[in-house]
């Protein structure tokens, strides 16, 4: 296997039981993913995306199917591997921002380092991604008090906090307006290209899209 | 940074952080007030024994020291154990409980006392000058706001404030000693006989010796310091108990209302629990934080109880001072401590179990 590749997918599967009856999300997919790539995933609702980042953070496990993350088996790992591979391998951004409403933007980004057991503090690279981000100034606010723009830059600084190997976001532009999109967009190719951060990003939006080095397609559970 | 996120948690929603800071609170106090009266009502009872100024205090057979007795020695005993040698004065008093066991009336004979230990010191007032004259302390004259010349009802028979004296000599409420045996029925007999020995180095030889005597096998016969040592919790059980009993109660309320209050709050963070998991929180993580926050609330709580505690005390000393006397007890503090932190920690403890278990994805796509 090659360690070209940050993540490689081969027939995974997923079934959920709901009740009575199975849902298969996945239906095997087979992706690979380069160190450094920016990948578009877009697909209809239902195709199966959240569950393939799922799978991927370790936040849920494949029904079958191969999993390899920075050349680490994933089946292979137990509960606590898994706790870790979300710790400092997989960093998420989400729809909903998801930011803690009690901590400002700063105690949001040192829980996550505290999670890793990192000590919390930002050191002069981490201030200048800040910066990259645009958010340097405002993360003494509450969540309450930022714009939507904002809360997701400032979740995508807690994401990256940590170096993660990968960065998984789900649709990070799917509650904001054009200009807040474009700026969440420019600051995660910038990531890409200045920092050679791996980003797999879902997205509903096709200019959206079109800021991955590559689109993926999704539907019924399968990459088409 | 954990300790950041337990802080705000808990100002995030301030009723409820109060509501259960008060109640941990309560749970405290509870233990608190009632180790305190405990305390201070057998303190209270010794300074007061201590305050009569013997060395030896004798009491009928299978008259527990604490147990208040009827009389039933014969006076005649008091002038016996004035013809023992080194045995300088006796005091025979009868003691009469009222107020369903918590206040006592002593009989005794005014002459005896003031040659025993040199007697009451009036406040206002004086003397008994008639059998239906009674004594009052300034707490009872406090508590009841009587005065001299007041009417006093003891066992439905009025009584008439005749002084009120300075407290800490043997009774709060003190009558005539005729009067008393009178009222309970027992003419010529003491239910306590005080002893006064010649020098402190003898005390013990005279208990000895009146132990040897065969009429008085069965008597139960003090030194002071035996008598100050025995006035402690461990020797009512009924009391005791009931420690254990107000002990329990308040787990049991700490528990309650911590589990309503950190399950509201577990659900309530649904979504931020599976934020953390997706971080990379682990189990022992969530619960480090609920138990975090578990423990501050009842540190917090645990500090208002002490408060609430000095509350009572004031509310105690204003109120019925002569009924009841509570004390600070520092040593029991810890112990309230430890009690509320139990409570709460097993309050947390489902709630806890809950919010690790909880699923991540679930709680992410909670809408
Ligand atoms: N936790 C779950 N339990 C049961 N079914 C689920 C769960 N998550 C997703 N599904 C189902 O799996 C399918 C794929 O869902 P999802 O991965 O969220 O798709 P997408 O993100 O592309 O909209 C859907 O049919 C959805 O209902
Ligand atoms: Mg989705």
């Amino acid at each position: 296997m090659s360690s070209d590749f940050m993540i490689r997918v081969e027939d995974l599967r997923k079934v959920y039981r709901v009740g009575e009856i199975d849902v298969a999300a996945l239906r095997g997919v087979n992706l690979e993913v380069a160190r450094g790539e920016f990948v578009s995933i877009v697909g209809p609702s239902g195709s199966g995306k959240s569950t393939l980042f799922h799978i991927l953070g370790g936040l849920t496990k494949p029904t079958s199917g191969s999993v390899h993350i920075d050349g680490k088996d994933l089946r292979k790992m137990s509960e606590a591997e898994r706790t870790d591979l979300r710790k400092k391998t997989v960093g998420f951004v989400f729809q909903k921002y998801n930011l803690l409403p009690t901590l400002t933007g700063a105690g949001n980004i040192a829980i996550a380092q505290d999670i890793a057991g990192i000590l919390p503090g930002f050191d002069n690279d981490f201030k200048a991604i800040l910066n990259l981000l645009g958010i340097g100034n405002r993360l003494h606010h509450k969540p309450r008090a930022m714009s939507g723009g904002e809360q997701q830059r400032v979740a995508i600084a807690r994401a990256i906090v940590n170096h993660p190997a990968i960065l998984l976001a789900d649709e990070p532009t799917g509650n904001l307006d054009t200009e807040n999109s474009n700026a969440v967009l420019g600051v995660l190719r910038d990531l890409n290209e200045r920092l050679g951060q791996t980003i797999l990003m879902i997205t509903h939006n096709p200019e959206a899209a079109a800021y991955g080095h590559r689109i993926i397609h999704m539907r019924d559970g399968r990459v088409i | 940074m954990t300790n950041r996120l337990v802080v705000e948690n808990l100002r995030h929603r301030p009723i409820r952080t109060l509501l259960s800071v008060i109640a941990v609170g309560i749970q405290v106090t509870m233990i608190l007030t009632l180790v305190g009266i405990s305390y201070g009502m057998l303190d209270d009872s010794n300074r007061r024994a201590q305050g009569v100024g013997a060395d030896i205090l004798v009491k009928p057979p299978s008259a527990g020291l604490l147990s208040f007795s009827t009389a039933t020695m014969p006076d005649g005993m008091v002038d016996y154990f004035k013809g023992q040698p080194h045995i300088t004065d006796a005091l025979g008093t009868v003691v009469y409980v009222i107020q369903g066991g918590i206040t006592a009336v002593t009989g005794l004979d005014l002459n005896a006392f003031r040659h025993f230990n040199g007697g009451f010191r009036y406040l206002t007032g004086g003397p008994f000058q008639g059998p239906d004259d009674i004594l009052v302390d300034e707490f009872y004259q406090r508590e009841k706001r009587v005065h001299v010349g007041s009417i006093v009802r003891i066992s439905n028979r009025p009584m008439r404030v005749c002084g009120v004296i300075a407290s800490g000599k043997l009774a709060r409420l003190a009558v005539p000693i005729q009067t008393l045996q009178d009222m309970i029925g027992a003419k010529g007999k003491v239910s306590q006989i005080w002893l006064k020995v010649d020098n402190a180095d003898n005390i013990n030889r005279v208990i000895t010796q009146l132990k040897a005597i065969p009429e008085l096998a069965n008597y139960g016969i003090w030194s002071m310091p035996e008598l100050a040592a025995y006035y402690s919790v461990d020797n009512l059980p009924a009391l005791k108990y009931f420690i254990y009993v107000i002990m329990s109660l308040s787990i049991i309320v700490g528990f309650l209302v911590v589990f309503l209050s950190m399950y509201t709050a577990v659900l309530e963070r649904t979504r931020e629990i599976g934020v953390l998991k997706a971080l990379g929180a682990s189990p022992a993580y969530i619960l480090k934080i609920l138990f975090r926050e578990t423990l501050l609330l009842a540190l917090i709580g645990w500090i208002v109880g002490i408060g609430f505690t000095y509350g009572t005390r004031w509310l105690i000393m204003t109120l019925v001072p002569a009924s009841l006397t509570q004390e600070i007890v520092y040593l029991w503090w810890p112990i309230a401590g430890v009690i509320a932190i139990a409570g709460a920690l097993l309050g947390a403890f489902y709630p806890g179990l809950k919010a690790a278990r909880q699923d991540a994805i679930e709680a992410l796509s909670y809408e």
